[in-house]
């Protein structure tokens, strides 16, 4: 998120889109409550009449897969009747700058298609800023950018927008999507609305918009869409990804994904990477706050490898594994396990044979390995495979290994919420039996596996040197001190904790496993205890900042780009929610929240005592300092690979031909082969119907704990699938019946709910049926059922390699009649 | 007398809302606050041990107070009033987080939720059942298992002679449902091993 839910108070109108917050982030639901009563509006924008559609004001029917049609639908909306605050367009997004004239958009198509080995890809040459000098030696700087102030040449990024959304007209969104014209122009205006200086408008999503082949660009025409609005780096704006687990913000910022080292840092690629220089070359952009990762990396490397991490080895580089650049993602682990190329798996916590896509197909691949270790509380589907009711154990070959693990509360540790909130949590109870935290578990079992290494092996040196001093004398538990000291930050001579990622340097002084949470165990004097431990209830602001409580990454900021709050010359847009203001008497700047931009420069010499900062006034701060033009992107010139503006395609499974272009698809959509590879062709009779998924306020995830707590599994204790009325009388079933829902990977059989959360939608001329199922169920635990990714497809995005859950098509028949 | 809130209470004494984790010992927790207010504190928490948590669920990170009595059962649970988020309260799931620990039998008696693994488990290939095991016998296993497939697959170059030190041979996956320092541990053993498939949760 941008904001945090506490700021959500601030909001005039919300527009929530692929999400549900009433069901799967009920707190966050709470706040959009206050604010509603103190007047907010709410959109609710899904398929379904979900029950936070239930306390919308408008609920905007979609059909699955159709939400870029529907935002620049509403992007095209703004700009043809001068809805966008052009104060904030123009100062603070890449609106004026000028783009190769060799750019085209053609068909659907971008321009620098390439196909090689039947793989596509874009080549973004012409996707690039018209500038003097050279980018890939000076980076793309802001002042050498040429520009057109008046937004009127045909190659500005205003005009380029404007011009691509101009085929999204009232009548053709309304084609596409299903939802009347009425409604569209309905919700345009009320979000419109919030294009005013004292106007906040937030964007509320989660997976209805990430879960598509086009999932990246979706998020990218919220971005343009909150640009435009000027909502972003606001009180009560924002884009607000409501992340699912209660610590999924932190599994990705400690880079748990194949592509990734921790804290954002990408990974070491063999093809591009073959020395330290060449990452610092090629991955330390020249401008922006990235112009420091290098320090990020090299702290890293002295964190993991201490004393053997000097100048003269590249820091251990080359102790990192170098990726091939193959799709290691999760779909393309799992074919590569079908093709028997996977031979050890460990599930930590996760329970993909209920929660990947082509669930039946995922569960078959697992057979292949020779090996699995599961750690976890219960005995999930995933651990439980080999005997799982379509399985004959005595055929599957795989060794299992099962290591109990520790509830929350069993243990102590940090987890990240969704508004990036650091928390400490303590506890509460011993885990039963000999169940262990899984600090302790990685601790023993990274000493398990050196101990081996001992004696010899391929290539120890990484184990044998990794940096792993956790032992507290006379206790079991590891150090979890300092472990979170390491992430946090030390310097490497005093061993003295770093107060933030400021003082990070790439001499190899400074080690620091994690840079964006730097600061996050340093002392809070006045609290008394380290910035996550914190519980103070101070609101100097009124705007629900409470900068000391907890720790918000980066830097405790906890609304980012806030120097966007106000306008060039520092004056607040909406002086009731300041975030950060110029005083222009006083020469400096007032802040309520941290400063996501450089407020001041520090003092010249460090050494005096004396010596203060010296502010940087308004004209010389840039409103997105984690930009490399340092500008919000209307046009994307990077940062997605699969085009700079979005662009509708329909969901690879569709029940219609797009009417915008003779492009079906997103042309880079990542598809594989065998087993994942099977899919329904558009418009298939055999599968008319359009499927997708979504959860329940009682199971979290794939049930895994959920299902296995009595109170839970009770109230929510079958599998089902909603279907409307009208479809309920064609198959000739009533709530309560079972049935069987089929797709061309596979078919499942639940009880049915009839009722209004699906209705047809007339979608170009056409009734286009929606079966909403929830995807928390399996063949374990106290409430079992049929799983929902039986039935889900494996192509995925191709920036982000998320897959389409969301929208494909299916068949539904009353069980019993074949 | 001046109803006392919670909030006042805490403050009164001494934890402020810097309150960490409010393991004072039962007994200290109901006298000091029955000399501050002349009120006994409820029942129902009046003599048992006050943990602070952070939900396990969703994203929204909800404070929750757990109450634990002198069995070591968790008896009581409810959302943190001092709490800027939720404010005391917590939804279906928040609520149930005990049920992951202990659970109530019919005849209301609090047992270890029987659904709990407790013992490190193996099954042998093609067999239909687990064997109990010890956790020294489990780790040491699954480390020879890790040490031959990362030997017989790793590649210390790549065709074009880069040094890649690597092994494509093994997967992992998960967990958002892990704390922060748990999954740092997990980065940095993966990474030591030579691992690329490296994934989880967020790319579901
Ligand atoms: S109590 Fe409910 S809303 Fe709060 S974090 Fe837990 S699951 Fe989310």
């Amino acid at each position: 998120m941008t904001n945090h839910f506490i700021d959500f108070i601030n909001t005039d109108v919300f527009m929530m889109i692929g999400s549900n917050s009433a069901e799967n982030h009920p707190q966050a639901m709470k706040w959009i409550v206050k604010a509603k009563d103190k007047g907010a509006k709410l959109i609710v924008v899904d398929p379904r009449l979900t029950k936070s559609a239930g306390l919308a004001d408008v609920h905007v029917r979609l059909r699955p897969g159709t939400d870029i049609a529907f935002i620049n639908g509403m992007v095209n909306y703004i700009i043809e009747n001068n809805l966008y605050f052009k104060d904030y367009v123009l100062h603070y997004t890449n609106a004026s700058f000028l783009v190769n004239p060799e750019y085209k958009f053609e068909d659907g198509v971008f321009s620098g298609l390439t196909e090689k080995d039947g793989k596509k890809t874009y080549d973004t040459k012409t996707w690039q800023y018209q500038m003097d000098g050279d980018p890939a030696k000076d980076g793309i700087r802001e002042e050498a950018i040429k520009k057109d102030l008046t937004l009127q040449d045909p190659n500005c990024v205003f005009q380029i927008l404007k011009k691509h959304v101009s085929r999204y007209d009232l009548k053709t969104v309304s084609s596409i999507t299903g939802t009347p014209k009425e409604t569209l122009k309905k919700v345009y205006d009320l979000f419109a609305s919030t294009g005013k200086p004292d106007k906040a408008g937030n964007v509320i999503y989660a997976m209805g918009i990430t879960q598509h082949t086009y999932g990246s660009q979706n998020c990218r025409a919220l971005a343009v869409l909150q640009l435009l609005l000027g909502n972003i780096g606001i009180a009560g704006g924002g884009v607000n990804a409501q992340r699912g687990e209660s610590n999924v913000q932190g599994s990705t910022d400690f880079a748990m994904l194949n592509h990734y080292l921790p804290g954002y840092n990408p990974m070491i690629y063999a093809y591009k990477h073959s020395k330290l220089q060449d990452y610092l070359d090629k991955d330390v952009p020249k401008t922006s706050y990235w112009s420091n990762r290098g320090k990020f990396l090299i702290s890293m490397l002295k964190a993991w490898y201490g004393d053997k991490a000097t100048k003269e080895n590249d820091f251990c580089f080359d102790w990192i594994p170098k990726h091939d650049n193959k799709n290691r993602s999760h779909m393309g682990i799992f074919s590569d396990m079908a093709e028997g190329k996977i031979k050890g798996m460990i599930a930590w916590g996760q329970n993909p044979a209920v929660g990947g896509p082509s669930s039946f197909q995922g569960r078959k691949a697992m057979e292949k390995l020779e090996w699995l270790v599961a750690v976890d509380l219960f005995e999930t589907e995933t651990a439980a495979f080999w005997h799982r009711p379509e399985a004959d154990p005595s055929k599957i070959k795989t060794e299992v290994f099962f290591l109990p693990a520790a509830m929350s509360y069993e243990k102590e540790g940090t987890v990240t919420n969704s508004g990036r909130w650091l928390q400490f949590r303590y506890k509460a109870v011993d885990p039963p039996g000999e169940a262990k935290s899984d600090l302790w578990i990685a601790d023993r079992l990274f000493k398990a596996v050196k101990k081996e290494y001992q004696s010899g092996g391929k290539f120890p040196d990484p184990i044998l040197n990794m940096v792993w001093n956790y032992d507290k004398p006379g206790e079991e538990e590891p150090n979890i001190d300092q472990v979170a000291i390491e992430i946090n930050g030390y310097n490497v001579t005093t061993k003295e904790v770093l107060p933030g990622f400021a003082q990070l340097k790439d001499d190899g002084s400074t080690a620091c496993g994690c840079w964006i949470h730097s600061g996050y165990w340093a002392m809070d004097k006045e609290a008394g205890t380290v910035a996550a431990k914190r519980k103070l209830l101070k609101d100097k602001s009124g705007l629900g900042l409470f900068p000391q409580f907890a720790f918000a990454w980066p830097a405790n900021r906890r609304i980012v780009y806030n120097r966007c709050s106000a306008d060039p010359a520092g004056n607040p847009w909406n002086p009731k929610k300041a975030l950060v203001k110029w005083d222009a008497v006083a020469g400096k700047w007032v802040t309520a929240d941290v400063p996501d931009f450089k407020a001041a420069d520090p003092p010249k010499d460090p050494k005096d005592p004396n010596a203060k900062p010296t502010p940087v006034p308004p004209d010389k701060t840039v409103p997105f300092f984690m930009q490399e033009e340092g500008r919000g992107r209307l046009f994307a010139v990077k940062g997605v690979n699969d085009g700079p503006l979005p662009e509708h395609y329909e969901p690879i499974e569709s029940p219609v031909k797009n009417i915008l272009s003779k492009q079906q698809n997103m042309p880079l959509a990542t598809r594989f082969k065998g087993d994942f590879s099977k899919l329904a062709e558009t418009a298939s009779e055999k599968y008319p119907y359009v499927g997708t998924t979504h959860r329940v306020i009682e199971h979290y995830q794939s049930g895994a704990v959920t299902r296995n707590c009595p109170t839970l599994a009770e109230i929510s204790a079958h599998m089902f699938a909603n279907i409307s009325p009208t479809l309920a009388q064609k198959i000739g079933v009533k709530t309560g019946d079972d049935v069987v829902i089929e797709t061309v990977r596979g078919q499942i059989t639940c009880k049915v709910s009839v009722s209004g959360v699906c209705v047809p939608l007339i979608v170009d001329g056409k009734e286009v049926e929606v079966i909403g199922m929830p995807w928390c169920f399996g063949y374990q635990g106290i409430a079992k059922g049929a799983s929902a990714n039986d039935l889900t497809p494996s192509v995925g995005d191709p920036n982000t390699n998320i897959p389409e859950y969301k929208a494909f098509l299916c068949n539904i028949k009353k069980a019993g009649k074949h | 007398m001046r109803k006392i809130s919670r909030r006042d209470f805490l403050k009164n004494l001494g934890l402020g809302t810097a309150g960490l984790t409010l393991v004072a010992s039962p007994a200290l927790a109901s006298e000091s606050h029955s000399k501050i207010t002349g009120e006994k504190l409820p029942a129902k928490i009046r003599k048992v041990k006050e943990t602070y948590t952070v939900c396990a669920f969703c994203g929204c990170g909800c404070g929750i107070i757990l109450y634990t009595n002198n069995d070591n059962k968790i008896v009581f649970c409810e959302g943190d009033p001092d709490h800027p988020i939720n404010e005391g309260s917590v939804c279906s799931k928040g609520n149930a987080i005990i049920d992951t620990y202990n659970t109530i039998e019919k005849k209301g008696n609090r047992v270890i939720n029987k659904l709990r693994v407790t013992k490190p488990l193996y099954r042998a290939p093609g067999s239909t059942k687990w064997e109990e095991k010890s956790w020294e016998w489990a780790l040491s296993e699954i480390a020879k298992r890790i040490k031959s497939t990362r030997d017989a697959t790793f590649e210390e170059k790549d065709d074009k002679g880069v040094t890649v030190n690597r092994t494509t041979a093994i997967a992992t996956f998960g967990s958002a449902s892990l704390d922060n320092e748990e999954n740092y541990l997990l980065h940095k053993m993966f990474r030591s091993w030579g691992l690329l498939n490296i994934e989880h949760h967020a790319r579901l």
